[in-house]
């Protein structure tokens, strides 16, 4: 698209890091991103060193595969082990549960395959007759894709395809950082594609808390210039939240994307690596679409849950500490080689430091 | 994992849409998105349209910034 090499456009990029440069805080300023692929833009395009004295940018739990919990990976592993046919997004795949990953299970044999789209899990089912099980992760942009394929299977009236249900929501996470003193956030880089499907209005809340936030894209000019309009609040004392990513994010989100989720799910306690059990933070199918919950459906025997010792994912996922920080950091944990997952997603916080530093 | 790229919207077909991406046909559910049009720059996020790529509204946050900066 011809206007999206606008916000690529380096004068501008230039004057916007000339009015970072203006700011003055006397105090520590931290911002939160609460996206992965902010974390991964900030970093490719080198923002943290474009920041003010004083302003610090810290990444919080947004890469949905970081977020998962071992004992959800445990469970995928058992399922492909039992001979199921599991199908799961790209990122899913390397990331270490606590015991193995779905990589090495399909080394040995078992039926794993990466999709593109949830959608051609259902074409697989048709196509193979075998029992196939998708892995239902990511956050409010993933779900309506995982609800509209579930509700076409209803429609094909499918019987052997079925989800592991994992996804989780955004804001309930947000309200747990809002809310840790220690943690002191300033101000929240909301999620762009996150915000199409859910509009403003779910992050409100955060409002009163004294604490600002802006909607924004993933290019540099709207990084920088959601900063910066972070950075104006902040000074100002202001609590607002402000869509940043108008060519994408309508204010009400999108109506049908939200139906389909309210539709299909209903929000469920979710345990989160680094932030633990949350209220109302994941989604769990409804009773009228339990037929495709492969939870409900078949039973497997998983070992219980241990953490990869040494690895500080959950903290690095609080913003509690950087990756560099963590004794494993680039010795024992590289992309090559990773330990936790926060190192296994191209979107990790980990990752991100490696590659870009 | 909640990367989402503009495309063009060149056929519609009930809730199936083609899309060109970097010259390449491909397609796209509109399941969440029915209202897209041929034409429309849409976001495609794991084979599904969530958005329409407003034009209009890019220009007008360009021109916002530059009074941000002017100012």
């Amino acid at each position: 698209m011809e206007l999206v090499r606008e916000f690529r456009d380096s004068s501008r990029v230039n004057i916007l890091k000339e009015k970072l440069e203006g700011f003055a805080f006397k105090n520590e300023v931290k911002i939160m991103e609460v996206c992965g692929t902010h974390t991964m833009q900030i970093h490719r395009f080198g923002i943290h060193q474009m920041l003010p004295e004083n302003v610090k940018l810290i990444s919080g739990p947004g890469c949905p595969v970081c977020v998962t919990e071992n004992s959800y990976i445990d469970h995928a592993i058992e399922l492909a082990r039992a001979g199921f046919t599991i199908t799961t997004f790209g990122d899913m795949i390397r990331v270490p549960g606590s015991y193995s990953s779905l990589e090495k299970v399909r080394a040995e044999g078992g039926d794993v395959h990466v999709v593109y789209s949830p959608m051609d899990s259902l074409e697989l089912a048709q196509r193979s007759g075998k029992e196939v099980i998708f892995l239902a992760i990511g956050f409010e942009t993933t779900a309506p894709t995982i609800g509209a394929t579930v509700k076409k299977a209803k429609e094909l009236e499918l019987e052997n395809f079925s989800i592991l249900a994992g996804n989780k929501l955004v804001p309930p996470a947000l309200k747990v950082l809002v809310e840790d003193r220690n943690l002191g956030v300033n101000g929240f880089l909301l999620p762009g594609h996150v915000s199409v499907i859910i509009g403003m209005r779910p992050y409100e809340f955060i409002t009163e808390y004294g604490v600002p936030g802006v909607i924004s894209g993933f290019e540099p000019v709207d990084i920088i210039s959601s900063i910066v309009l972070l950075l104006e609040m902040i000074e100002k004392g202001e609590a607002r939240i402000i869509n940043n990513y108008k060519r994408a994010v309508r204010d009400g989100g999108n109506p049908t994307a939200q139906r389909i989720i309210q539709e299909v799910f209903e929000p469920v306690d979710s345990e989160w690596r680094g932030l633990g059990w949350m209220e109302g933070s994941g989604l769990g199918l409804r009773e009228e679409y339990s037929e495709f919950d492969a939870e409900k459906r078949f039973q497997v025997d998983v070992p219980p849950p241990r953490e990869h010792p040494g690895c500080r994912c959950g903290d690095v996922l609080k913003g509690i500490i950087n990756p560099p920080e963590c004794p494993l950091f680039g010795k024992v944990c590289t992309p090559e080689n990773p330990v936790g997952p926060c190192m296994v997603s191209s979107e990790g916080s980990c990752s991100a430091w490696y590659k870009y530093g | 994992m909640c990367l989402a790229v503009p495309m063009k919207l060149i056929k519609k077909e009930g809730d199936k849409g083609i899309v060109l991406s970097m010259g390449v046909e491909r397609e796209v559910s509109l399941a969440l998105l029915p209202e897209a049009e041929i034409g429309d720059w849409v976001i495609v996020h794991a084979g599904f349209a969530i958005e329409r790529m407003d034009e209009e509204e890019a220009r007008e946050s360009l021109k916002l910034l530059e009074e941000m900066w002017s100012s």
